[in-house]
């Protein structure tokens, strides 16, 4: 079922059964640096097509896998760890297993991230709530390219349903079939 | 925080997928009538030929017009995505193409439209997939044809020529334990009568064509992805599962999550097979969605009160619908389609044969030809058509017996509908 966005509170504490549209919109409107943690340079993998999609979009996406630190993937340098990134990191997506989202989020905090998102599969409600008692805002069990693709529009292309609701114009990006996901 | 609000079921029947076009504002959803889609640039080009970024290519594998109607049925059923193809026959085709290999078998109730009971035994056997037919009155049946082997089980939510209503929680309780998915056609049904996800279907099937376009103006068909089954931990569908060859060694399934399935039938089945809808075909049966809870209402309330005119006439012998307090079905009927049975289902005349076909002949407002879920209201004689070729055993086991007569009730005002079979009778 699609979502109708009404004027939504944002002093109580989220559900992370279900979000709503314009928590997901406004964390990717207002954060365009993204550290990704086990991001692969392996093109078939997901966190590939990921990163790809997302540095199309407009996002500063930072890699992060100690196995191939030093090297580069599409022409970003893979760092080994988020406390070795010296910039400033607004997002640390997570491509790594639940257990291991608590200490890639305690690093999170360290370096002053402001939001923790978790990839499909991924949840840890215990580093959530670390997360969020620090201040920092928490998605998890989602996919960011996904979720672009499914608040602009882009992804219905392919069929999906996009559980979206939509009386305005689609917003436009330049060049052919590219729209941005809208205020 | 407050939760957005759902839409409702006939909000999402007017809106879902849509929006005003970006680049006229044009309300309606246009007709994209293009074969092709031009790329920014190489690199825009290979990201969207290695499905690395959403969008469009060659009107063959997508469409913007198509892709509303896509998204439209798939929030109506609940699924994650959708396909639209060219027919029922073509979504059956495809969906079977991404599911089987050379030698598997699949699952089937007997109680299916002739048409998919024909495809399954005859042009089936051409790709080595081999159909084993269960009885949709006994669940047991199927949980006896599962071997090794089996890839799917395979039923109608309300099955054509009508009156038989499936228990789709039993049978999806059989697919479960055996490792395969439910597939359901919810042609006859359409999502206002009966979501079969909630029932433990994982994938859906729908000819377009009937209830959903409504009209009998535009063939189509489309699959549902539910979302629900896990190809990467069964392991049993390659298409799936394994790496795929013409795109780089992805897997479907790891790449596209719980709409892998939808995507997998576009890009690899419809793209290699070709039977794609056309983008004026998709306009009219979006519109046609539009009213969908209107009309079904409509279809159900007549059809209740012609069936229950039928009973009571005296050139009856019996009536199968299951919306009627003495059918078999009623129980199920109450439970997978509460809001109605639905509006084809098959009466028999004392006359037999020479009555059928007096029947058709006499009409003067049902349309008699071979084809349902029109606003018009049609008769067949399946003896004298679409069973003719067959012995009087096999119409017979086909539920097409000589006295059988098929009804798909319309739209129109029910006195004269029950007007126009009282004076056709008054003729045999």
């Amino acid at each position: 079922m699609g979502q109708i966005v009404t004027n939504t509170p944002t002093d109580q504490p989220i559900s992370h059964d279900r979000y709503n549209d314009s928590y997901i919109r406004g964390i990717l409107n207002d954060h365009k640096t993204i550290a990704m943690v086990g991001a692969s340079p392996n093109p078939v993998r997901p966190s590939y097509f990921a990163m790809k999609y997302l540095m199309d979009k407009g996002f500063q996406v930072i890699p992060v896998n100690p196995g191939h630190a030093g090297k580069d993937l599409l022409s970003q340098t893979i760092y080994s760890s988020l406390t070795d990134i010296k910039k400033t990191v607004e997002i640390v997506d997570i491509f790594r297993n639940s257990e291991a989202a608590m200490a890639i989020t305690q690093d999170a905090i360290a370096i002053g991230a402001k939001v923790v998102w978790m990839q499909i599969g991924v949840r840890n409600d215990e580093a959530a709530a670390l997360a969020e008692k620090a201040g920092l805002k928490v998605v998890m069990n989602r996919c960011p390219k996904i979720e672009y693709g499914r608040l602009s529009g882009e992804i219905a292309w392919a069929g999906v349903n996009t559980r979206t609701i939509n009386n305005k114009r689609p917003t436009l990006a330049g060049g052919f079939q590219h729209r941005l996901i809208g205020a | 925080m407050t939760q957005d609000r759902e839409p409702g079921f006939d909000t999402l029947a007017v809106h879902a997928g849509a929006a005003p076009d970006p680049a006229t504002g044009a309300r309606a959803t246009p007709i994209y009538q293009t074969a092709a889609y031009v790329f920014d640039n190489v690199d825009h080009a290979a990201a969207l030929f290695n499905l690395e970024t959403f969008g469009n290519i060659y009107t063959r594998i997508m469409n913007p017009t198509e892709a509303v109607l896509e998204e439209r049925v798939a929030a109506l059923e609940g699924g994650t995505a959708g396909l639209a193809v060219a027919s029922g026959h073509a979504a059956q085709y495809v969906t079977f193409h991404t599911l089987m290999s050379p030698g598997d078998e699949f699952i089937a109730a007997r109680q299916l439209y002739g048409g998919s009971i024909n495809q399954f035994n005859q042009s089936f056997k051409k790709s080595d997939w081999r159909v084993v037919w269960a009885d949709a009155d006994d669940p047991s049946s199927f949980e006896a044809a599962v071997t090794d082997k089996t890839k799917a089980i395979f039923i109608e939510s309300l099955a054509n020529p009508g009156g038989v209503v499936t228990d789709i929680e039993a049978i999806g309780k059989i697919a479960k334990s055996a490792g395969v998915p439910l597939i359901v056609d919810n042609t006859l049904a359409t999502p206002y009568l009966c979501r079969p996800i909630e029932h433990g279907a994982d994938i859906i099937i729908h000819s377009l064509t009937k209830f959903l376009g409504g009209h009998g103006t535009s063939l189509g068909g489309i699959l549902i992805d539910c979302g629900t089954f896990d190809w990467l931990a069964s392991g049993r569908f390659p298409t799936l599962s394994e790496p795929c060859e013409s795109y780089h060694g992805i897997r479907m399934a790891e790449t596209f999550g719980d709409f892998g399935f939808a995507i997998a039938a576009r890009v690899l089945a419809l793209r290699d097979l070709g039977p794609c809808i056309s983008p004026f075909n998709a306009f009219l049966l979006l519109t046609g969605i539009e009213t969908l809870s209107l009309r079904m209402r409509r279809h159900c309330d007549n059809a209740l009160a012609v069936a229950q005119w039928l009973e009571g006439h005296d050139k009856i012998a019996w009536v199968n619908y299951a919306g009627l307090e003495g059918s078999r079905y009623r129980e199920l009927a109450k439970k997978y389609c509460p809001k109605g049975a639905g509006a084809v289902f098959t009466f028999g005349l004392k006359g037999g044969f020479d009555a059928g076909v007096k029947l058709v002949e006499s009409v003067q407002i049902f349309s008699h030809l071979a084809n349902i879920g029109d606003t018009k209201s049609l008769i067949i004689h399946p003896a004298s058509t679409t069973h003719r070729q067959l012995t009087d055993e096999q119409r017979a086991a086909a539920g097409a017996g000589d006295d059988v007569v098929r009804l798909s009730i319309g739209i129109e005002d029910k006195d004269d509908i029950i007007g126009d079979l009282e004076q056709a009778f008054a003729q045999l």
